[in-house]
């Protein structure tokens, strides 16, 4: 070491004497810096409106008379007397069961082709995540019009490719095809998402566990079953439970498409909550139908976390 | 003796890859032989022993496993079995369910497969660990288990991948030991691929030294010590390497333990001045960093002296070093490759 490398020592005496600790040297400090956003954030959007929610549930607040009245359980007893609520619960359901099942069917083969080595897979990558960027309500209206009574191409096609004989299919305007034609475009949107997420699980898993079952004899299905999908186990749960999240409380693909035509026979709770409580007018109503989202959803969240503490574990 | 894993002119070119990582590989196994693949990272020995395994199909060439032509063929018909630098254990199954693994796909009844993962895992001396998960075990463990995993099969040929470096130096010594127990006792044919030479030299029937791709050597470890092929395996093999001298066109080499204070050597020997620069105590040994001179160009050499050598020596000093002429070993300075020995002018009885 030389003199002109490092300062003399009554310097380097001096600088650490009068060091200071400055404010981003605090981490007690720094924690609430960097907390509060998030913290607000919570309370303001998640919050507020969650409690205000249970509130208007026993209130006889409308939206042309929005002054707080107790009203019991009333609005509770006139949602649970109408079949449309009912109807739309059981729909909530099964949208989200179905959907789920597709999603995570397709997007473990999507996660495959995202994953697989070949000539343009960047152009393939592009278009398995063109549905999930593409905002809801624009999707939907393309969907809308694709599956149209009178001009879908869908439709067209399979009429003059004679695939349907002379009948034409009225997607959104009879029920079983119209609850079909909700589910599709819910997995359309959802697949990328959850292919996204179970690529990542499948990336994770080391190549020498694949070529090890490779060695070991193990044919494709039997690395499928008894290596890939154990391993990369928690992130399908994740994706599976993001896909139910995801169509569980989705309002626009049911209001934009199908309007819960025909005859409300299409309405999940979040739309039916929406034309009860803002079209309608009905805000009480409108609370009581929505606060039925909330159980499924901390069941959800719960099993989310577990999922990733099972991954942290592995 | 019959061949167990032949490769004939086998080369490696990854796709998109401009140079080959195996370029022309001819080698062969004898039933039972244990053949190490030694060579710095790089060299192309775990491409060979990828390809051996099925993992990689050859660019060109044949891989041969007991005599017939494997090229094309999924490893689980190569009757082979691998242990990975990771051991790549499955994390979720436990000790016995991987064991176990490699004989669900052959479609063995439940009772005999429990049967001879069993024995397995005893042979192994971890038949206690059994309903343990991978993630329990330390790292000698684990490398039973995947030895078990390895032998369930009762496979032609053993493909290991450097399987000790994982483990701390303490335990490197003692698992290599039992390695070499435990082929000893199953007889299997076995093609073992590590960087470190301690292990290769300790381990190997044969040594294939590579570098390149290419394979510069092959032999006994004695002979592919003291006979090196080319500069390459004299100045791989060896801790410190061997001294290299230039003298005209020939390079000049001695092992470091050969080059002993020029008092200690009887018979006919080379003798040459060392300068010495710097001495370093290592387990007893004397390491003596220096430059000779007399010989050839002035080189920085190392000597290497046993215990047993108590001659004084001081840094800063020049002393009269010599090395017997039996010990001394000539290669082409062109081409690396062994080459006629030549009259140095130093020489006394």
């Amino acid at each position: 070491m030389t003199d002109t490398v490092t300062a003399p020592p009554e310097t380097r005496r001096t600088e650490i004497a009068e060091a200071r600790v400055r404010l981003s040297d605090r981490e007690g400090f720094l924690a609430w810096v960097f907390l509060v956003p998030t913290v607000v954030y919570i309370v303001a959007l998640v919050g507020v409106p969650f409690f205000l929610a249970i509130a208007f549930a026993f209130s006889d607040v409308t939206t042309g008379d929005p002054s707080f009245d107790w009203a019991g359980l009333t609005n509770f007893e006139r949602v649970f007397d109408d079949d449309v609520f009912w109807q739309s619960l059981q729909n909530t359901f099964v949208f989200t069961v179905v959907s789920m099942i597709f999603i995570v069917i397709l997007g473990k083969v999507l996660a495959n082709i995202l994953i697989a080595d070949f000539r343009g897979k960047w152009v393939v990558r592009f278009l398995v995540l063109l549905p999930w960027t593409t905002p809801v309500a624009l999707s939907s209206l393309s969907w809308k019009w694709l599956l149209h009574s009178i001009y879908s191409p869908i439709d067209w096609t399979l009429h003059t490719t004679g695939l349907i004989g002379s009948d034409h299919i009225y997607w959104l305007g009879r029920e079983p095809h119209a609850l079909i034609a909700v589910i599709g475009v819910h997995v359309w949107r959802l697949v990328p998402l959850a292919a996204v997420i179970m690529m990542v699980g499948l990336l994770s898993i080391p190549n020498d566990m694949d070529e090890a079952a490779r060695i070991d004899g193990a044919g494709y299905w039997r690395r499928m079953f008894e290596i890939t999908i154990p391993l990369t186990f928690p992130l399908i749960a994740v994706a599976a439970l993001f896909g139910a999240i995801f169509t569980f409380t989705d309002a626009a693909v049911v209001s934009v498409l199908t309007e819960g035509k025909p005859t409300n026979s299409t309405h999940v709770l979040a739309s039916w909550s929406f034309q009860r409580g803002i079209d309608g007018g009905d805000v009480g109503q409108g609370a009581v139908i929505a606060l039925f989202l909330f159980p499924m959803l901390l069941a959800a969240a719960v099993l989310i976390l577990r999922a990733v503490r099972r991954m942290e574990t592995l | 003796m019959s061949v167990a894993v032949e490769v004939k002119n086998l080369k490696k070119m990854y796709d998109g890859g401009s140079v080959y990582a195996v370029d022309g590989v001819d080698l062969a196994t004898e039933e039972g032989e244990y053949l190490v693949l030694l060579g710095p990272s790089g060299c192309g020995k775990t491409t060979l022993l990828r390809t051996i395994a099925g993992l990689e199909q050859p660019t060109e060439g044949e891989v041969l496993i007991d005599g017939s032509v494997v090229n094309g063929l999924p490893p689980r018909v190569r009757k082979i079995a691998m242990v990975f630098q990771s051991y790549a254990l499955y994390p979720h199954k436990t000790v016995l369910a991987n064991i176990v693994f490699p004989l669900k796909a052959e479609n063995i009844d439940r009772a005999e497969r429990e049967e001879k993962a069993r024995w397995a895992a005893d042979l192994l001396g971890i038949g206690h660990l059994t309903d343990r998960k991978p993630r329990q075990l330390s790292g000698g463990e684990r490398q039973r288990v995947a030895l078990a995993r390895a032998i369930v099969r009762e496979p032609h040929v053993f493909l290991l991948d450097e399987p000790l470096s994982n483990l701390d130096a303490k335990l490197r010594a003692s698992a290599r030991d039992e390695l070499k127990r435990f082929q000893q006792r199953v007889g299997t044919t076995t093609v073992y691929v590590t960087h470190d030479q301690a292990e290769a030299m300790g381990l190997g029937d044969r040594i294939a030294v590579m570098d390149q791709g290419r394979v510069r050597q092959v032999g006994h470890p004695v002979e592919v010590y003291d006979h090196p092929a080319d500069t390459f395996v004299a100045t791989f093999i060896g801790s410190p390497p061997m001294n290299l001298v230039k003298h005209n066109g020939t390079l000049v080499g001695f092992r470091p333990e050969h080059l002993l204070p020029d008092e200690t050597v009887s018979g006919e020997r080379v003798a040459m001045p060392l300068h010495i620069e710097r001495i370093e105590y290592l387990s007893g040994d004397r390491h003596v960093y220096g430059t000779v001179s007399g010989l050839g160009e002035e080189t920085r050499v190392i000597a290497r002296l046993p215990a047993t050598v108590t001659a004084p020596l001081r840094a800063d000093e020049t002393h009269e070093f010599s090395c017997g002429v039996d010990q001394i070993r000539f290669f082409d300075s062109d081409s690396g490759e062994r080459s006629a020995p030549i009259r140095l002018g130093a020489a006394r009885d």
